[in-house]
């Protein structure tokens, strides 16, 4: 016999009625994908039981890409169309990548736009589109594993990643089919992870040492609020670094030339990193070499001649370490607790060394390379409303100062660096000769005070400003910088009104165009109909309005009068009705008509909550808070 | 693009228009607001309460960060009464103070050249805190009043206090420079 389920009051409704959002990791290494199922945050694995996806994407001149395991056993096979490591390149301009030089084997395109494009089999692609299928990979396996389309994820970005790259990223989600709840600093969900964010206060050290990368990042948290307060490492250490130290002593033990052929080179780097992970768990390990030509070598290697051979490479993550430290003006004795990431943290060594360095146990117990997509799972089930945490709060800052180019080639920083987010700031500026009537408005991003210095964001044109004498016009630019970390800009003259606006799609961006665009093609090639995936789009926002509104009008509806919620039902109940049938263009009409009828709503909705946060606190009366001492 | 209009930085936080503030008070006003209108709390509203979401998100951020720094607090309250304290450049300053901007700028200048300028660094940020209290409980008596006089001197103060954050900037500068 069936026993009814009766939830507790107030408990997280029955399973089938969550609704899920994923949190991904994309590395630049390997990428996750992780769900909170049961109330338990974990990674989600492929049909063959594996839960690192590696970052590498393998373009065919026919049919889908090739994303993951299969792509990078075949990557030397293969160097041009096999793309790995595209992380480095997100939100980086053609001339940036130029600089990354040599160290890319790829072939590079210079189309129109300043992205750099990778030519492949499959045609050019820029860093964003691959990104992209390495991202639709991820959720194609969310779909299957949870049987329930997936359209919403948290994506982790570096702490240090400026608009450009973290635009890039949203991009790629887009491309993708997701919807981005957050983009999270990658340390931030480590810590999350750990529940760190449950402690009312601290300093914490994320230490993540990767395949290829090595980041440090100071957080202070300070009652749900999380500020990076200084960021470092070394973008060229990691984990291969150390299976290339002992491939080179195999050589040298077993006598191998320096001049090893690429496969036996390989073969070795593999034999490496399989005694490295071994010595994990063990004192010793034995090692058998194939030299070729039926002949052997066998040796072994023990876990003090490993650490001989890999502590110069840890001595170098230390330095950034101290680095850090010194930005944040804090001591080591100061840090309340180290979290690991990154698989090259699992070595015994490693977490010897960060242990004495940070004089302190460093949290090691949820698996280093999961963490970071662990914490945005729970962060992602927060956001997407399964779980009631009034006490969560996640602020994040900015990571890097945001200017506006002045005379003389000058920056003038309009939003400090580490300035708590959401913000918009103003700051008026001039015309500097007689009857100027356009102004370049551009801006930047950076420490520097010569724009040069500087990385370019993004430039515009407010146009159309009446002739006056130089100095008299007043141009008011304001910056909007949203929870993502994602800017907007819009610039007015304030004595005409005439306005122009951006939503800073950088100079190494993509336009909304050329991702319609994209989204198109990759339609296209997918044989799907064009008016079909508007539909969709249109019906899934549909829903979400629809959901949003309805919630609203069950939790505050008192704040309505008969009217005024009468003309919000009806507009419901256009749009009901207009999602049922098949016009893309009827739903978007439906859906901006109950958007403009909800304005009055939800302005009182947070007039409400501002009331409610308040109102622990005594309303002060004049006088109230005199004698006590200032900040 | 004003999400809450009409309010006032002080309105906003429940908070009289004066110049003493609790800070501990502020800032437990600033989390509360915060956990009832960041975006994260409407991740899955309509766009409308989004944009509404962001918008007064970033008032409420700039709101505490001009209340919670007796500096910028002050030019706040002055900008409340009508006085744009950038605006005229060419009133007079007191000679005194002049003298005294010519000796910080000339503490800062030595510092450079001197042979432990980390040890005179520190001494010399101890010294600008100092002379920066002393103008707050300077600016704290001139506010309290109401005249035009109270609020000329106020403003005097308030320049002098900017030009303290100024040098306050420097030393940070030479400090990151110094490491």
């Amino acid at each position: 016999m069936a026993l009814f389920q009766i939830s507790e009051p107030g408990q997280a409704p029955a399973p089938h009625e969550r609704r899920y959002a994923v949190g991904i990791d994309l590395g630049t290494t390997n990428s996750l994908v992780a769900c909170v199922r049961s109330g338990v945050a974990e990674t989600l694995p492929d049909a063959k039981g594996r839960h690192l996806l590696p970052s590498v994407v393998r373009y065919l001149a026919q049919g889908e890409p090739v994303v993951g395991h299969e792509a990078q056993a075949v990557a030397h096979e293969d160097p041009l169309n096999t793309i790995a490591s595209v992380k480095r390149l997100m939100g980086r301009g053609v001339e940036d990548v130029r600089k990354l030089g040599k160290s890319l084997p790829y072939e590079f395109s210079r189309g129109d736009s300043a992205m750099p494009r990778l030519r492949t089999a499959a045609g050019e692609r820029s860093p964003v589109e691959i990104s992209a299928d390495i991202l639709k990979t991820l959720k194609q396996r969310a779909t299957e594993t949870l049987g329930t389309e997936i359209n919403d994820a948290v994506i982790t970005v570096p702490a240090y990643f400026d608009d450009a790259q973290r635009q890039a990223t949203k991009d790629a989600a887009r491309l993708a089919g997701l919807s981005v709840l957050r983009l999270l600093n990658e340390p931030t969900a480590a810590a999350i992870a750990y529940g760190l964010d449950k402690n009312p206060q601290g300093v914490y050290a994320v230490y993540d040492l990767g395949g290829g990368t090595f980041d440090i990042s100071l957080l202070r948290l300070n009652r749900g609020v999380f500020e990076v307060m200084a960021t470092g490492g070394d973008s060229a250490l990691g984990g291969d670094d150390m299976d290339h130290a002992i491939a080179e002593w195999i050589m040298r033990e077993a006598g191998i030339q320096d001049d090893a052929g690429h496969k036996q080179m390989r073969r070795l780097l593999r034999d490496a990193r399989a005694a490295k992970e071994a010595l994990t768990g063990v004192e010793r390990t034995p090692l058998r070499i194939d030299l070729g030509g039926g002949k052997v070598w066998q040796g072994e290697l023990t876990r003090d001649r490993m650490n001989s051979l890999i502590d110069p490479l840890i001595d170098r993550s230390l330095a950034p370490c101290k680095r850090v430290l010194r930005d944040a003006g804090i001591r080591t004795g100061e840090v309340d607790g180290v979290v690991l990431v990154g698989g090259a943290t699992r070595i015994p060594r490693v977490r010897a060394k960060v242990s004495q360095f940070f004089g302190r146990e460093p949290l090691a117990d949820i698996d280093p390379d999961k963490v970071v997509a662990i914490g945005a799972a729970l962060q992602a089930d927060v956001l997407i409303g399964n779980k009631r945490d009034e006490e969560m709060l996640l602020l994040d800052v900015i990571p890097l100062s945001l200017g506006l180019e002045i005379m003389g080639g000058m920056v003038e920083k309009v939003i400090p660096r580490n300035t708590t987010i959401p913000v918009a700031k103003s700051q008026d500026f001039t015309t500097y000769k007689d009857g100027q009537t356009a102004l370049l408005v551009h801006v930047l991003q950076g420490e520097r005070e010569l724009v040069s210095d500087c990385r370019s964001l993004a430039r515009f044109e407010l146009r159309g400003i009446p002739p006056m004498t130089a100095g008299a016009a007043r141009i008011r630019v304001t910056f909007q910088i949203d929870a993502d970390g994602l800017l907007s800009v819009s610039a007015r003259e304030q004595t005409t009104g005439i306005e122009s606006s951006v939503t800073v799609k950088p100079s190494y961006g993509l336009t909304d165009n050329e991702i319609e665009q994209m989204l198109r093609e990759s339609i296209a090639h997918a044989r799907e109909d064009d008016a079909a995936r508007k539909l969709r789009e249109e019906q899934v926002e549909a829903d979400r309005l629809l959901e949003a509104v309805r919630g609203a009008l069950n939790a505050d509806g008192a704040l309505l009068s008969a009217d005024e919620r009468a003309s919000i039902e009806s507009g419901l109940n256009e749009l009901q009705a207009a999602r049922g049938g098949d016009d893309a263009a009827s739903i978007k009409r439906a859906v901006k008509k109950l958007d403009q009828a909800t304005q009055t709503f939800a302005q009182r909705r947070m007039d409400e909550n501002i009331r409610k946060a308040l109102a622990g606190h005594k309303l002060d009366e004049f006088g109230a808070s005199r004698g006590k001492s200032p900040s | 693009m004003r999400a809450a209009p009409g309010k006032n930085h002080f309105e906003l936080f429940g908070l009289p228009v004066a110049f003493d503030i609790d800070a501990g008070d502020l800032a437990s006003r600033y989390r509360e607001l915060q956990r009832r209108v960041h975006p994260d709390k409407f991740a899955n509203a309509s766009d409308q309460e989004r944009r509404l979401s962001l918008q007064m998100t970033a008032q409420v951020n700039e709101a505490f960060q001009t209340l919670k720094d007796p500096a910028r607090r002050g030019r706040y309250l002055l900008s409340l009464r009508g006085v744009d304290i950038d605006a005229e450049t060419d009133t007079a300053m007191d000679p005194a103070f002049l003298m005294e901007q010519m000796e910080w700028r000339e503490g800062l200048e030595e510092l450079r050249q001197a042979d432990n300028p980390r040890k005179r660094l520190v001494e010399l940020a101890n010294r600008l805190e100092q002379g920066m209290q002393d103008k707050i409980a300077r600016f704290r008596q001139a506010i309290a009043g109401d005249g035009p006089e109270a609020t000329a001197r106020a403003r005097n103060i308030a320049r002098e206090m900017q030009f303290l954050e100024k040098l306050r900037r420097e030393i940070d500068d030479l400090e990151e420079e110094l490491l």
